[in-house]
C-alpha cells in the first residue's frame, strides 16, 4: 500500500485529509460517529475574539451540487473555547490541531491568536481574512493585498506556531493576496473559502437567505478552486492548501496534482457526517489505479 | 446518530399534499417521540428532514407535506427503492415532565411527530388530550389515529368545514397539566400565549447538516443559543425566546 503521509509547515500529517472549519465544529461533534483521529487534522469553528451569535436565519440555502450559507462565525469567543470547547476537543483527538481565527481589525485577530498560542493542542494557525475589515469601510481583509498582509504581520508577531492564511475567492487576482501574505510572513495559505453567492425563493420572491448573500460550497466550485490553487502553487514559494468541492479520494488527488501540500474538505461533511473517513480509507485504492506509490510526491505533479 | 440504508415499503397519499412513507431499517437510534430522520434524495445536494411519525420493530413511518422539488420527487418514489436516512437526530420530547393529563396540540404537518409522542404517553398510563387544526376538511388526517390510542381528539379547520371552526387555541380543554405542540410559528405563538401550563414546543428552521455542525439552524433562547437540529427541535417553554 503506497504512503498517505505528507508534511505540512513542518509538522507531519498521517495523510492530507483535513476537514474545514465551519463543517467539522470543534471535533467531538463527529468523535460521536468515528474514530477522528483517523484525519490529517482539522481546522477547528472559526474562532473570534468576543463571543458572536452570527448572522440571522434563514442562513442556508440548497443549491445545484452545493449550498449557500450565512451563518456569520458563530462561536462562543476564544476564552470560552479555551476553557470547554479544548478540553473536549482534546479528549477526542490526539494529533496538533489547526486553529481557525477570525477578526475584524488586525487588532483583534493579534489578540485572538495569542491567547490560543499558549495551548499545546494547537498545531498551526489558520487564519481567515474573508471577514470585513471595520476599520476599512467593511471591505473584506482577503480583497486587499495590504491588509491581508497587516492581518498577516500581526498574527506573526504573537506566535511562532505556522501561519496559514485562507484566502477568499472572491477578488480578481488572488496571486497578488497570496504573494502579499507570503512576503509578510505567512507559512502558508489555503484556498478558496466560499464565493459569494445568492437564490431567491420563488414563492415569496425574496432572497432565501435573510442575509440575502451567503458564501457558495460544494462540488460545484471545486474547478474554480482548482484553478486558483494551480495559480497560487505558481505564485508563490510556501505550502498551499486547496479545499473548495472536495468530495472523492480522486478530488484530493487531483487537488495536489495541482499544487496543494494537503486538501481541506467542507461541505462533504455537512451531507455524510463519516465523508473523510470514507475519503481516507478510498484513497490507496484511488492511489493504486493511478499508479500512485508515494501522495507526497503528486503535489505540484501537473506543473 | 447513524447513517442506514432504509427500503420504501409504502408511500402513499394522506391527504392531496401530504403522504405517508413507510420504510424498513435500522430504526434503533431512535429514542424518543419528535425526533426526526434526514432523507437523501437522488439529484438534491442536501439531505431532507422529516420527522418521525411512528416505529415498531424495523418499520419507520414518515408524514410529509410535498412543499418543494425535494419532497416532490420523495412522493413519486416507488415501493421497494432504497433511501440513504440519518437516523435519531434531535432530542425530542421528554415524557417524564408531562404529569398525568397532558395536552397535545398539533398543526398541519406539525401533527404526524406528536402521534409517537401521544403512543409512548398512553403507553405510560396517561390521560391524552389532543387538538389537531388544519385550514380545511379535505386536509385532516390521523384523527382516528390518535382515538385508537385512546386520546380525546379534538380537530379544528379554519374554515369550519370539519370539527371546530377556528384555530387550535379555541379547543383548549379547561383542565391539563402540560403542553406538548408542534406546527407552524405563528400557531406556537398562539399556543405559548393560551397556555397556562408548562410545555415542549417543537421548531423548524432550515438546515444545513441536521446533526449539530454547520450552526446553520442556530436560534436564540432565555438558555443562550441553540441549535434547531441537535439541541432541539424541541425547545421547553421557559426557554423559549420569541424573535420580533
Amino acid at each position: 500500500m503506497g504512503s498517505l503521509n505528507v508534511e505540512l509547515c513542518g509538522i507531519k500529517l498521517d495523510n492530507p485529509v483535513i476537514p474545514a472549519s465551519g463543517c467539522f465544529g470543534y471535533g467531538y461533534e463527529f468523535a460521536e460517529y468515528y474514530d477522528i483521529n483517523c484525519l490529517g487534522t482539522f481546522s477547528f469553528k472559526g474562532t473570534t475574539l468576543e463571543p458572536r451569535f452570527g448572522n440571522p436565519t434563514p442562513r442556508i440555502a440548497e443549491c445545484t451540487s452545493g449550498l449557500i450559507n450565512s451563518v456569520g462565525l458563530q462561536n462562543p469567543g476564544v476564552d470560552k473555547v479555551i476553557s470547554e470547547e479544548l478540553p473536549k476537543l482534546i479528549k477526542c483527538f490526539n494529533k496538533p490541531v489547526m486553529a481557525n481565527v477570525s477578526g475584524f481589525s488586525a487588532d483583534e485577530y493579534r489578540e485572538t491568536v495569542r491567547r490560543l498560542d499558549a495551548e499545546p493542542q494547537i498545531g498551526w494557525f489558520e487564519v481567515n481574512i474573508s471577514c470585513p475589515n471595520v476599520h476599512g469601510g467593511g471591505m473584506s481583509f482577503g480583497t486587499n493585498p495590504a491588509s491581508a498582509a497587516a492581518v498577516t504581520k500581526a498574527v506573526r508577531e504573537v506566535t511562532k506556531k505556522p501561519v496559514i492564511i485562507k484566502l477568499t475567492p472572491n477578488v480578481t487576482d488572488i496571486t497578488v493576496v497570496a504573494k502579499a501574505c507570503a512576503d509578510a510572513g505567512a507559512d502558508g495559505v489555503s484556498l478558496i473559502n466560499t464565493l459569494l453567492g445568492m437564490r431567491i425563493d420563488l414563492k415569496t420572491k425574496k432572497p432565501v437567505i435573510k442575509n440575502i448573500m451567503g458564501g457558495f460550497s460544494g462540488p460545484a466550485v471545486f474547478p474554480v478552486a482548482l484553478r486558483m490553487v494551480w495559480q497560487v502553487a505558481h505564485a508563490v514559494n510556501i505550502p498551499v492548501v486547496g479545499l473548495g468541492g472536495i468530495m472523492s479520494a480522486e478530488d484530493v488527488i487531483e487537488m495536489m496534482l495541482a499544487g496543494a501540500s494537503a486538501v481541506e474538505i467542507g461541505t462533504a461533511n455537512l451531507i455524510d457526517p463519516l465523508a473523510c473517513k470514507n475519503i481516507i480509507e478510498d484513497l490507496p485504492r484511488a492511489m493504486e489505479k493511478y499508479g500512485i506509490k508515494e501522495l507526497k510526491d503528486i503535489i505540484g505533479g501537473a506543473f | 446518530m447513524k447513517e442506514c440504508v432504509f427500503i420504501i415499503t409504502e408511500n402513499l397519499h394522506v391527504t392531496e399534499n401530504v403522504h405517508r412513507m413507510t420504510l424498513s431499517g435500522d430504526i434503533t437510534e431512535i429514542k424518543r417521540p419528535g425526533q426526526f430522520v434526514n432523507i437523501k434524495i437522488d439529484g438534491f445536494f442536501l439531505r431532507r428532514p422529516i420527522s418521525v411519525c411512528d416505529v415498531s420493530k424495523n418499520s419507520l413511518t414518515l408524514i410529509y407535506k410535498v412543499v418543494g422539488k425535494g419532497t416532490e420527487a420523495l412522493s413519486k418514489m416507488s415501493e421497494g427503492a432504497e433511501l440513504s436516512l440519518l437516523t435519531g437526530l434531535g432530542n425530542g420530547y421528554n415524557t417524564s415532565l408531562s404529569g398525568d393529563s397532558p395536552l397535545i396540540i398539533g398543526g398541519g404537518v406539525g401533527v404526524p411527530p406528536l402521534f409517537l409522542l401521544a403512543k409512548k404517553l398512553t403507553g405510560e398510563g396517561k390521560n391524552v388530550s389532543v387538538i389537531l387544526g388544519f385550514n380545511k376538511k379535505d386536509e385532516v388526517f390521523y384523527e382516528d389515529e390518535f382515538k385508537r390510542l385512546g386520546c380525546k381528539v379534538s380537530v379544528t379547520t379554519v374554515d369550519g368545514s370539519y370539527g371546530i371552526k377556528g384555530f387550535v387555541t379555541d379547543a383548549l380543554p379547561k383542565d391539563y397539566s402540560y403542553v406538548y405542540t408542534c406546527g407552524p410559528e405563528p400557531m406556537l405563538k398562539a399556543v405559548y400565549k393560551n397556555t397556562v401550563t408548562s410545555g415542549q414546543f417543537s421548531f423548524e428552521e432550515r438546515m444545513g447538516c441536521g446533526f449539530g455542525a454547520c450552526m446553520g439552524c442556530s436560534c436564540r433562547t432565555i438558555t443562550g443559543y441553540k441549535r434547531i437540529c441537535k439541541d432541539g427541535p424541541v425547545m421547553k417553554k421557559e426557554e423559549i425566546l420569541w424573535e420580533a
